[in-house]
């Protein structure tokens, strides 16, 4: 099957590629990339003028709930999310149930991903760090990954034990794979639901401080410094958090970290509508956090973008705000509310935001980097940075539609991605 | 003129002229209640439903008498007896009191927001009897009332709340309520149950409950809740009465009379010895006699509103 991208730009900052050409793609390999390409025989062919091509976007932050709550979501629904959003990769964390904490569940996990959309979206799981993710005894590691698990993490449960955490560290290491930790000291941020701030002194609700996510952060590079072990810091949302970790990347530790759109878009003034949308954790925090979040963005400090897809069902989060969990959808707007947020006022560039939703998260992970060359497998996104569209939650392929970003107005989209041979479009 | 608000939700941006026509109208209710008959028909064929999600005495009775010497039709439904118990969302609750064709709801909530909540699932007035440690707007009216009935007047007041701040709706509302008829307010505790960012509200900060006396002509004492102590809040009892306290030896030594209310139940020589709870410059039973004709006011003006 050929399919031939006509005139779209092609930016693979891996190998310092911007230009604008055509693309010939032969059963999902890459044939030729040459101006003014003409196939002949049966082939698919694709108008792209204007449409920029990247080597195709991972979210390594993303909650598929299945097993255990597929009321939430399904992996077949979030899949078709994530196609549609623009991404031609998933990590899957491991707080279902059971949770990923044993090579049957990966197994399970992969066997219905290549069912969906005949294995369109990449899924590699995180498994957990500890059994049960109870942060007690380290998880069978060495199993998970031989089933396919490419790093490990308790997300959602923070590993407060410090000798866990170095225990952890050194056996992931040891097989090349980062601990991803949900950084929040929970002795600090216990029965929190927001930020604490001039916001959760006005409305009363219990508060979550910067320093319960700062803490933890400051003793994980400790512990991984300590003992050479990479460490990932999972959805930073304070300038504490982005201060700690820019002077640990001076100082060579190897640590890295992510950032979700909410956390760069909005802040803990939102939470005065009392929307459930509006409550996540790590919460959102006030304007200060936002800005050093979008300089640590620029400066390389933050690697990721992440979203953090954390669906929950209409009537989970239609309850008073004390009792609703905690998360909201994002695999459908995390690439529009980036271009929108950070590329169009010109805080990243075009490049800078391929490298945070592509490159750097596979090189964090040991994944292979995607490159757009002849010969090379085609995994690719193709995005839209004109397209001016409003966020219609009903519209969404997930199963939950709770996003505190309904009815906004973005511009710029996934317009389609390819992967493993197939094409799949947004709209 | 009818309120500015279908609801009374909270004092957090309500406007001087809506608080004063409550103010006022309670004024005239208040007289209603030193009548021999302490009835008038004002909200007769009204339904109000009395919602309460968390045990209240004082609250609850206080609205009660105030729907039905408004000769309006009352309803109580409280947690132990009720769906609740059996799992039922608030948001089906809502909609079956919706769906029994309910004029006024009166919402007590230990969440946040509870009262917002139901406003955008009904088309009752709500009314909120307290959300959580957000706001309870008529303990906070019904303050202000106490206080203009004995000073003539709320503006240059300076009035210092004393004790839990963190874990207070009264405190919020009282806040709220006061700085828009421009009292002066401080809060007084220690630093534990003090919100960080309490001062970004306007409110000047005690930990030195001496020289929040020597500043105020009033304190508003909140009740300690005893469970506080087990999460390291306060070291104990003893240390809170003994620092923070409001005894009649400290009282003395302010050269003026120091106003005391407190909006109940008490923790006799906890927050408050027995004798300056009882004594001559005590509110307290006052605030509980206008609490009633405060909440009619409200009742009424909801009631008869748009």
């Amino acid at each position: 099957m050929k399919i031939l991208l006509k005139n779209p730009r092609i930016i693979e900052p891996s190998e310092n590629i911007d230009q604008v050409a055509d693309i010939l793609i032969v059963d999902g390999i890459i044939e030729i990339i040459a101006p003014k390409i003409t196939a002949s025989g049966n082939v698919q062919e694709y108008v792209l003028d204007g449409k920029i091509v990247a080597p195709g976007f991972i979210d390594m932050h993303v909650h598929l709930r299945e097993p255990g709550y597929e009321h939430k979501e399904t992996i077949e629904t979030g899949l078709v999310a994530a196609a549609v959003g623009g991404f031609t990769a998933v990590c899957c964390m491991p707080n279902t149930n059971p949770p990923i904490d044993d090579a049957s569940v990966i197994k399970f996990i992969k066997e219905k991903s290549e069912k969906t959309l005949n294995g369109l979206v990449d899924v590699h799981p995180v498994a957990a760090a500890t059994k049960r993710r109870e942060g007690k005894e380290l998880s069978p590691m060495i199993e998970l990954v031989e089933a396919g698990a490419v790093a490990f993490s308790d997300d959602g449960s923070p590993i407060d034990n410090s000798e866990i955490m170095r225990h952890a560290l050194e056996y992931s290491n040891m097989l090349g794979k980062i601990i991803i930790q949900h950084p929040e000291d929970r002795s600090l941020a216990k029965g929190g639901v927001m930020n604490e701030g001039l916001v959760s002194t006005s409305l009363g609700l219990p508060p979550i401080p910067s320093i319960a996510e700062e803490i933890m952060i400051d003793r994980d590079i400790r512990i991984a410094n300590y003992v050479g072990a990479s460490y990932h810091a999972a959805h930073i949302s304070t300038a504490g958090s982005v201060e700690i970790i820019r002077l640990a990347k001076k100082k060579n530790i190897p640590v890295t970290c992510e950032v979700t759109p909410h956390h760069f878009t909005l802040t803990d003034e939102a939470v005065r509508s009392f929307d459930t949308n509006t409550k996540m954790n790590p919460p959102l925090r006030t304007k200060a956090d936002v800005d050093a979040i979008k300089e640590g963005l620029r400066d390389g400090t933050i690697d990721v973008i992440a979203s953090d897809h954390a669906p929950h069902s209409f009537d989970e989060k239609e309850v008073e705000f004390l009792e609703a969990p905690f998360g909201i959808v994002g695999l459908e707007t995390a690439i529009g509310l980036a271009i929108t947020e950070l590329v169009i006022p010109k805080i990243l560039s075009i490049n800078q935001l391929i490298e945070k939703f592509s490159i750097n998260p596979r090189k964090i992970l040991s994944l292979p980097t995607v490159k757009i060359k002849v010969g090379e497998k085609t995994n690719l996104t193709i995005l839209d940075f004109q397209k001016k569209w409003k966020v219609d939650a009903q519209k969404f392929k997930s199963k939950s539609k709770r996003t505190p970003f309904d009815g906004k107005t973005l511009v710029g989209k996934s317009f389609a991605i390819i992967n493993n041979g197939r094409v799949h479009f947004s709209d | 003129m009818p309120l500015q608000s279908k609801h009374l939700l909270g004092l957090e941006g309500v406007s001087r002229d809506d608080i004063q026509l409550v103010l006022d109208t309670a004024r005239n209710f208040r007289e209603v209640l030193d009548r021999p008959i302490k009835k008038v028909p004002t909200l007769q064929g009204k339904t109000i439903v009395n919602l309460f999600y968390e045990s209240s005495t004082r609250t609850r009775i206080s609205f009660e008498l105030a729907e039905r010497r408004l000769s309006a039709d009352v309803v109580n439904f409280s947690v132990a007896g009720s769906s609740v118990a059996k799992g039922e969302t608030l948001k089906d609750t809502a909609r079956n009191i919706e769906a029994m064709k309910i004029d006024i709801v009166v919402v007590r909530h230990s969440s946040p927001g509870a009262a917002l909540f139901l406003s955008r699932l009904m088309n009752a007035n709500i009314i909120n009897a307290g959300d959580g440690t957000h706001e309870h707007p008529t303990q906070a009216l019904l303050d202000m009332y106490t206080i203009r009935e004995k000073f003539g007047k709320l503006e240059g007041l300076n009035v210092c709340i004393v004790g839990d701040i963190s874990h207070s709706r009264v405190a919020l509302s009282n806040i709220y309520g006061l700085q828009i008829l421009g009292v002066n307010v401080s809060v007084c505790g220690p630093a534990t149950l003090i919100p960080k960012n309490i001062q970004k509200l306007g409110v000047k900060v005690y930990h030195n409950i001496d020289d929040a006396i020597r500043d105020s002509d009033i304190l508003n004492v909140l009740r300690i809740q005893l469970e506080r102590q087990n999460r390291s809040f306060f070291p104990s009892t003893r240390e809170y009465h003994n620092y923070f306290g409001i005894t009649r030896e400290r009282l003395l030594k302010s050269k003026k009379p120091i106003t005391i209310m407190h909006p109940g139940p008490i923790n006799r020589d906890v927050e408050i010895s027995a004798d300056v709870a009882d004594g001559e410059q005590s509110l307290i039973l006052q605030q509980v006699l206008n609490g009633v004709a405060v909440r009619m006011a409200v009742l009424y003006l909801l009631g008869t509103g748009n």
